[in-house]
């Protein structure tokens, strides 16, 4: 207990001035990339996060497919909301999967004794969480388009949904290490993520559902400056706050 | 216990007064609306719920920012009452609005920006409660409320202007436009009166009840203080 503590005191920024030959701090950019490689590296040995979202994407996709009747009428107007809704739901799932597999081996707590900044944690997991969503979005989105006979690989939607999916986990990433040490836990993430992500997936749905119509991209200009103000925003707030949210 | 301070004492008989008042001036002394009729005398209650609602979203907020500044348990509770007493108020606000649209609107409810963002705002504030109830940690439970109060307070803005992309029919009685949108009018000077004398007796039942709160958030920690030291 006590060598964890003093351990824990080394890693705060406090001591950042020390000389290097006690205490090694590798650079912020390094240390991102080795806490991305190690989610990576685990995630494609067992691909059990990955298989688990895309497997819930596609089951999605069939409810809507049945709730919405979606024919060829109706599927010129819902297709972006049916994507979107797709991608958050398979998100949170991914989410709580890649957070709660830290908290329950103790892995956080092996994260939080590296002598690194506490936001190194945050961009690291915020980047694997986003690099999971992108590959399943990739998967989800040919399948989308050979299922419904409709383009959805245009370069403007593809930017789109990757502006709103980098929302998406930079807000998720600071929630989902809340909600994994309350005590509900998994259900707890989806209620506090929805209404705070509520702009990206509004203003994602908009942009690219006119750009799905075929509107010019000066008429969406408006959804997608907000995408990037709330990005950029919500991306300084955890990292400002990243250090209360795995405070011990 | 600390007995009752006196300027609370007053306050109570106070905001009792001017709600008595602010009743008696927005359902007889306001002047019956054009077109609308009689309905349209829940609108001076709804602009007062709403006002303090939001206030104390942004005291929550600020409140919040202080907590994680300085540590001091405090602001925590000032957070708490803050967003206790504004989500009451909030939800008094959503519904006295839906008995206005009813017939204005001639429909409860529309997913216009306003109402839409003042849904998604109060489901926040609900949010912001069921977290903290997860939390057995009082230290982890006041973090984490208030880092979910600056997420709510910077994202509802936000998720305003978006929804303002897809359509709006809400009134803007204050502003430039005032009679465009549908239900709108312009108020006459007596209307103002009470409309102004709503603001300020919301505002005094407002503080009122946060006093009140936060008295009850000390007491409260002093019960769990005094249940820890049972157990030991």
């Amino acid at each position: 207990m006590m060598d964890k503590k003093t351990a824990t005191i080394d890693s705060r920024p406090e001591t950042m001035n020390r000389p290097s030959s006690i205490v090694h701090r590798p650079s912020f950019v390094k240390a991102t990339l080795a806490i991305v490689q190690k989610d990576l590296s685990a995630e494609f040995r067992s691909f059990e996060l990955i298989s688990a979202m895309l497997v819930f994407s596609l089951l999605v996709i069939i409810i809507f497919n049945f709730a919405l009747e979606l024919d060829v009428k109706v599927r010129q107007s819902v297709t972006s909301g049916v994507l979107w809704a797709t991608f958050a739901f398979a998100g949170t799932l991914g989410l709580n999967r890649s957070m709660s597999v830290e908290k329950d081996r103790g892995c956080m707590d092996g994260l939080l004794l590296a002598p690194v900044d506490r936001s190194v944690i945050y961009f690291g997991k915020a980047i694997s969480n986003l690099i999971f969503m992108l590959i399943v979005e990739a998967i989800v989105l040919p399948v989308y388009s050979l299922l419904y006979n409709v383009n959805l690989f245009r370069l403007d939607l593809l930017g789109v949904i990757l502006l709103g999916s980098i929302g998406y986990a930079a807000v998720g990433t600071l929630l989902s290490t809340m909600s994994a040490q309350t005590r509900t836990r998994e259900v707890l993430l989806p209620i506090l993520l929805f209404p705070v992500a509520m702009p990206v997936l509004l203003a994602s749905v908009k942009a690219s559902g006119g750009l799905l119509a075929g509107v010019e991209l000066s008429e969406v200009l408006m959804p997608i400056n907000l995408l990037i103000v709330y990005d950029v925003i919500f991306i300084a707030i955890a990292f400002m706050v990243f250090d209360f949210v795995v405070e011990e | 216990m600390q007995p009752k301070p006196l300027i609370l004492k007053i306050l109570d008989v106070v905001s009792i007064i001017v709600l008595a008042v602010a009743a008696y001036l927005a359902l007889v002394f306001a002047p019956t609306e054009a077109v609308m009729g009689q309905v349209q005398r829940v609108f001076y209650f709804h602009i007062g719920t709403a006002w303090v609602g939001l206030l104390g979203f942004v005291i929550a907020a600020v409140a919040g920012i202080l907590y994680l500044v300085t540590k001091d348990v405090r602001w925590d509770r000032f957070e708490v009452a803050a967003v206790e007493v504004s989500t009451v108020f909030f939800f008094i606000t959503i519904v006295l609005g839906s008995i206005w649209a009813r017939p204005a609107w001639n429909t409860w409810w529309t997913w216009d920006p306003r109402l839409t963002t003042a849904a998604i705002t109060e489901l926040i504030y609900i949010d912001y409660f069921m977290l903290r109830q997860g939390i057995e940690d009082p230290e982890k439970r006041a973090r984490f409320g208030a880092v979910y109060t600056l997420l709510g307070g910077i994202s509802a803005p936000i998720t305003f202007m978006v929804i303002r992309l897809f359509r709006t029919i809400h009134p803007v009685v204050i502003g430039s436009q005032s009679a465009a949108a549908q239900g709108g009018f312009s108020m006459t000077s007596d209307m103002k009166v009470a409309f102004f004398f709503g603001l300020f007796a919301f505002t005094v039942i407002f503080i009122d009840l946060m006093w009140h709160r936060i008295r009850l958030g000390n007491l409260e920690d002093k019960v769990e203080q005094l249940k820890l030291k049972v157990s030991m």
